[in-house]
């Protein structure tokens, strides 16, 4: 395993920079004014977290995380921002208000993160004994095809719903040429 | 000093996860616009996925349900977001504006 010197180390130093990908992006996308910032921010974090997930043995669903969230979702935001052209930069209500607002969000946000720091590292969680399946590509797709199967065909059936409801959504008030 | 490599620890991923929770539950209360929002609610879906991604790996005797799992999440999270754009886009027919404070009437 330690065949070139120093693996352990360069591994962990790539581990870090995942996770200060995934943190510096989460900020990024909650914390500027300007929403296209923002979506960036959210690809800077989806990133991040298709390296978490190569470190958690699954780089198939690290493929599927930029796949569907760097490639649909981001730019599919992109395009509504294009579209609707939300700017939050001028602030025309009074400062109080904001201010305290965003006061009551931290606060909740920072008890919720404290509460599940405390339950997550301080708690002793236990291992399971014997593993029944490797976790491989291979392993995924044939639990796909046997024990999830109708779950399988149930999610391809509300992203056609989705689909549908999307356009019928998005075509009324159209006006006709 | 704990033994362990540090990508085979498993609070780091917890903690990662908390703090992405906790950040998309501060961006939704701040936000002002709709879309804003729906950013911070996709950054709250990657916590759920990262957290069972993180006890799929350490916690679980059959490590393919919690990827699975997260793939059903990834899909119905795509199908979210095109239904909320599609409507966000609607909204932005009728009243020429995204921003939650202006939206304050029913059939407008």
């Amino acid at each position: 395993m330690t065949s070139f010197p120093a693996s352990q180390t360069i591994l962990g130093a790539i581990f870090i920079v995942c996770v200060a990908t995934t943190v510096v992006g989460a900020l990024i996308a909650a914390l500027t004014a300007r929403i296209i910032r923002s979506v960036c921010g959210l690809a800077i974090c989806c990133i991040g977290l298709a390296g978490l997930y190569y470190f958690l043995h699954s780089p198939f669903l690290a493929l599927m995380e930029i796949l569907i969230y760097v490639g649909a979702v981001c730019v599919t935001i992109v395009f509504a921002v294009m579209l609707a052209e939300p700017e939050e930069a001028v602030r025309d209500e009074n400062r109080g208000t904001s201010y305290l607002w965003g006061g009551f969000a931290l606060v909740v946000s920072a008890a919720i993160f404290w509460g599940l720091w405390h339950l997550g590292a301080m708690q002793d969680w236990t291992s399971p004994v014997i593993r029944v399946s490797d976790g491989s590509v291979a392993a995924i797709g044939k639990s796909l095809l046997t024990t999830y199967s109708m779950a399988f065909e149930l999610i391809s059936l509300a992203l056609l719903v989705a689909i549908i409801g999307a356009l019928a959504v998005a075509r009324t008030g159209r006006t006709k040429p | 000093m704990n033994p362990l490599p540090l990508p085979d620890r498993p609070d780091i991923y917890y903690i990662v996860a908390a703090f992405l929770l906790a950040i998309g539950i501060f961006g939704l209360l701040r936000r002002r616009t709709l879309i804003g929002m729906l950013i911070s609610g996709e950054l709250i879906f990657s916590a759920a996925s990262l957290n069972l991604m993180a006890f799929n790996r350490f916690r679980a005797p059959d490590p393919a349900v919690g990827q699975i799992f997260v793939l059903f999440i990834m899909g119905l999270a795509a199908a979210e977001i095109a239904i909320a754009l599609s409507i966000i886009i609607a909204v932005y027919r009728n009243y020429r504006s995204v921003k939650t404070r202006e939206l304050s009437e029913l059939n407008g």
